[in-house]
Parts: structure tokens; C-alpha cells; sequence
């Protein structure tokens, strides 16, 4: 029977007027409930980061290709350097395609296939994750409303998104990038031995994998923005009676 | 939190309410907490009169012309029809009608959730049309406690980190927190489940912490929509008696949105909404006779 007087004793707090017309959601907390949204809803996050994984996997890999590729090219002018000495390296270039392994044409086109791949795989990678997105937020739209009623502000509920998008967007692409350039760093050291990964260009490489998360994070945050917002300005109402 | 002495080996404790035994001696200690929340009840009361002085209303929800339409394709459907309602300070008011008689939609008017077609909704004297995203979201936060039909607790999170929830929107210490969620807890008798998740809690229980949450912020109005609608009927019996002690005990307005039958023993008023207009309101003591009969037949 106390407990309830203590309980409003304690609800005119010693803080003054200007505190009680504070509205905030601290960085740290939203950071805590953005990590706990991840941690304990792991198998929707696994579904967003799948997304992210495999178009930046698949990104990283037409990347480790070219770099692999090119490390390999410049080592056939240099067994051509061995047995014609004295020529130099564009010759050798012009040597090697008139062996007849590669048309002018067809290199040109190789580039530009790759480019198209790169294109399709990030196309692929953001629709992924747009779709997810929108399914994680539509599917708690009445958890949206119940922390607007709470008296969370529209960009609380953004924020948290965010961050958790964030968080999932570059895990995924980290873990997409490294998936990616093991794999066909793996293919060309059966292909063409082990050697490679001594020849490769490890600058270039790891220029290309920190490339693609940012990618990652960045194609994460902007599908996420969108129906975050939307979710964060419905009326509480309508986002409490929302049946998904 | 305040510090008493027990009335057998004159220890002075420090307790946060959750303690009822002297450490010491094992003296029972409620009778002299009882008494100091009496003092301090009594001082509190007095800040607030103080404070109410500057805005004394007798009402403190008033609505003036609220009508709400919902426009589904071509056709509109009006679920309110120039409401007036007025509610007094205090006072434990059950609005019931049949579903779609448009009880929700007057809820979600009152709470600050939905906007109305025309019309207004004042509180404290407060128009709420005016009210900017910000000062809205402070008024749900800080006036209004929410309690739903389906408890509405954030899935991810514990007993307590619900509790807790609105008290870091409102900016309080994690300190201040921590014993406010666990004092909450406490007085809605869940007080040993306080890292329960939601699914591990029975609708009950869960719904118990949904009531210690709408009370995070000490509001000054609660509103129930269908509080008791997902519960078997003892425990519906069980929400609707703490609604009732926390009505009774700390003068907080309960606004509930509700057709069971129970709610009447407890309403000092009940509104009857029909085709989105007030049929009728009842008043407490005119209701008396009804009771007897009602109580029997239950849904």
C-alpha cells in the first residue's frame, strides 16, 4: 500500500524545470539498444548481413580477379624478357598478344565485362538490402509506435536504425570481403600455384577490400534512411495498429 | 534512498521501500515506512498544490468538438462525431461501448497518438493541436502513461529495461533508474522478475509490466486500452484492482478504453460510446443497484 505514495514522492524529482523538459535518448543507450536489436534478433540481422555478404563478396571477388589477373600478366613479359633479351616491356606486352592470347578487342571487353559485374553485383547487393531492411522495419512497426508513445522522437527512432544498420552493414561487408577474396584467392592457387599470392599487388588488394566496405556501409545506410524515416514520422497510432 | 529506525534496536536504516525487515534484528519494518511515506506523501502533496496553484483545473482532459474520419478509398468513415467530454482530475473513468463504437480512436485522441479531422483535445488546458513533434513526444513521455490491449512491450528487451525505457527518454540517472524500475516492479508484484523477456512472462505478468512502465515517468494521466482484453478473468480482475490502487492511492486519472464489465465495479464514471457520439455517461453512485446483476454475467 506505501509503495505506490513512495513511488509519486519520488515523482517530483529534486531535478530542476529545465531537465524535466528534456526529451533524449543518450548516444551510449541508443548504442546499447541498437547492439541488443542486432544480438538478440540474430537471425533477421544474419538475413540483412547475408545481403550485404554476398554482393560484397561478389564484388571483392571481380576485384581479386583483376588484381590476380594482372599479377599474372606481368609475369608473361617477364619470361618473354628472359628469352629475348633487351626488349622492352610495352614490346613484351605487344609480344605476348601476338602469341595470341589475348585480341586488343577482347581485353578491352574483358574490362569492360568486369565493370558490368561490379555494377550488377552492387545493383544485386543493394536491392538485397533494401528488401531486408524494409521487412526489419515493417515488421516492427507497433515496437516503432510503442516507444513514440514512450516519448521517443522521430529521430530516436531513426537513430537507432541507423546505428544498427551501421553496425550490420560493415560487419556484413567485412565478412563479404574477406569471403570473396579467399575464395578466388583460393581458385587461382590451384590454377596457377601458390606463387601467386607472393606476385599479387597486396597494396592494390587491400585498397579494393576497404573500398567494398565502405561500399557496404554505405549501401546499407542509404536503403536503411528511407523506411526508417518513414516508420519514424507515422502517427502512433497507425503505427500501433499495423498488422504484419 | 530515506532513512528510518527500527522500532526494535534503533538502527537507522537507509531503504529504498524493497527492504521491509531491519537487517539487524529482522524487526518488521513496515509499519514505520508506512508512516514515513505518510509524511512524505503529505509534503509532496503539498509541493504539488503549490505547484497546481498557478494552474488549478478541475478538468483535466477536456475535448471540444473531436471528430475523427477515416478516409478508406472513396468512402469516409466516421469513427468520432464532435466528442465533448470532460475529465475531471483524479477521477477513474472507463469509456465503453462495442468495438468500432470508436472507444479506441477516443483513446488514441486523448493520448496525443492520432491527429482528429477538427476539433480539440486540451490537456491540462493544454491545446494539443498546438503542440509541436517535440512538446508532443514530452507530453507522452512525461503526462501520459499508455497501457494496451496487447501489452505493446518491446520484445528485445527485459522486464526491467522496459520499465526503464520511458525514464531514459526523460533523461534520468541510471542510478535513479535502476531503483525506480526495480520500486515499480516491486509494487506490481514482479518484483522477482526483473530480467524476465517479455516471452518468458505470462499476458498477466506481462501486462503488469506494462503498467509499471505507463508509470515510469509518475504521469498524471494513465490510459488503458483494453487493459484487461488478452487476460482470463482473474487476471483481468487482478490489472483492473492495481489500476484501482494506483487511482486510489497516488489521484493519478485512469482513462480506460474498455468493454468488460468489471471495470464498472471500479469507474467513477463510465462513458457509453455508440456510432462514435456519447450516449450516455454514468455516474458511480447511480450505479450501485446495476452491479449485483452485471457482475454474474460475464462475457
Amino acid at each position: 500500500m506505501i509503495d505506490i505514495d513512495r513511488m509519486l514522492a519520488a515523482a517530483k524529482p529534486s531535478e530542476d524545470d529545465e531537465i524535466r523538459r528534456q526529451i533524449m535518448l543518450p548516444w551510449p543507450e541508443a548504442f546499447r539498444i541498437a547492439m541488443r536489436n542486432v544480438t538478440l534478433r540474430l537471425g533477421r540481422a544474419a538475413i540483412t548481413a547475408t545481403g550485404v555478404i554476398l554482393g560484397i563478396a561478389f564484388l571483392v571477388s571481380v576485384w581479386t580477379t583483376n588484381v590476380i589477373q594482372d599479377a599474372l600478366e606481368e609475369e608473361k613479359p617477364l619470361a618473354g624478357l628472359q628469352q629475348e633479351a633487351g626488349k622492352t616491356e610495352v614490346e613484351g606486352g605487344v609480344a605476348m598478344m601476338t602469341e595470341g592470347v589475348e585480341e586488343p578487342g577482347e581485353r578491352a571487353e574483358g574490362k569492360a565485362r568486369q565493370v558490368w559485374l561490379v555494377v550488377m553485383s552492387l545493383l544485386v547487393c543493394g536491392v538485397g538490402i533494401t528488401n531486408s531492411m524494409l521487412m526489419s522495419v515493417t515488421e516492427r512497426f507497433r515496437e516503432i509506435g510503442t516507444m513514440k508513445c514512450l516519448g521517443a522522437l522521430d529521430e530516436f527512432i531513426v537513430r537507432l536504425f541507423l546505428i544498427e544498420t551501421a553496425v550490420l552493414g560493415f560487419l556484413g561487408a567485412l565478412v563479404g570481403a574477406i569471403i570473396g577474396h579467399l575464395i578466388m584467392l583460393v581458385i587461382y592457387m590451384i590454377k596457377a600455384g601458390s606463387s601467386i599470392t607472393a606476385k599479387m599487388d597486396w597494396g592494390q588488394m587491400l585498397t579494393y577490400i576497404g573500398i567494398a566496405v565502405v561500399i557496404g556501409c554505405v549501401i546499407s545506410l542509404v536503403a536503411a534512411v528511407p523506411p526508417a524515416v518513414r516508420a519514424a514520422r507515422m502517427a502512433p497510432a497507425v503505427a500501433l495498429s499495423t498488422e504484419v | 534512498m530515506a532513512k528510518i529506525e527500527c522500532p526494535k534496536c534503533k538502527t537507522v536504516i537507509e531503504t529504498t521501500g524493497l527492504v521491509t525487515v531491519c537487517p539487524d534484528c529482522g524487526a518488521d519494518l513496515r509499519g514505520v515506512m508506512e508512516e514515513l511515506a505518510h509524511t512524505v506523501a503529505e509534503e509532496s502533496s503539498g509541493a504539488f498544490a503549490r505547484d497546481e496553484s498557478m494552474t488549478t483545473h478541475e478538468f483535466i482532459v477536456r475535448t471540444k468538438g473531436l471528430t475523427k474520419i477515416y478516409t478508406m478509398g472513396e468512402v469516409e468513415v466516421p469513427a468520432l462525431r464532435d466528442v465533448e467530454l470532460d475529465i475531471r482530475r483524479g477521477e477513474y473513468l472507463s469509456i465503453m461501448g462495442p468495438s468500432g463504437s470508436g472507444k479506441s480512436t477516443l483513446f488514441n485522441m486523448i493520448g496525443g497518438l492520432d491527429k482528429p479531422t477538427s476539433g480539440t483535445c486540451f490537456i491540462e488546458e493544454v491545446d494539443m493541436a498546438q503542440l509541436d513533434a517535440f512538446e508532443l513526444a514530452w507530453l507522452r513521455c512525461r503526462k501520459i502513461g499508455y497501457i494496451f490491449q496487447t501489452f505493446n512491450l518491446i520484445p528485445v528487451m527485459t522486464a526491467m529495461e522496459n520499465v526503464t525505457l520511458p525514464m531514459i527518454f526523460a533523461g534520468m540517472s541510471s542510478d535513479e533508474m535502476l531503483e525506480r524500475g526495480a520500486l515499480l516492479l516491486d509494487i506490481v508484484g514482479l518484483g522477482d522478475r526483473l530480467h524476465h523477456k517479455p516471452y518468458e512472462l505470462s499476458g498477466g505478468q506481462q501486462q503488469r509490466v506494462a503498467v509499471a512502465r505507463s508509470l515510469a515517468n509518475a504521469p498524471a494521466i494513465v490510459l488503458a486500452d483494453e487493459p484487461t482484453g488478452n487476460l482470463d478473468l482473474q487476471t483481468g480482475k487482478e490489472i483492473i484492482d492495481l489500476l484501482k490502487r494506483l487511482n486510489a492511492e497516488s489521484e493519478t486519472t485512469i482513462i480506460s478504453a474498455t468493454h468488460d464489465l468489471k471495470m464498472i465495479d471500479v469507474s467513477d464514471r463510465i462513458v457509453h460510446i455508440r456510432d462514435g457520439m456519447i450516449e450516455r455517461i454514468d455516474e458511480r453512485e447511480d450505479l450501485d443497484i446495476e452491479i449485483g446483476t452485471i457482475d454474474g454475467e460475464e462475457e
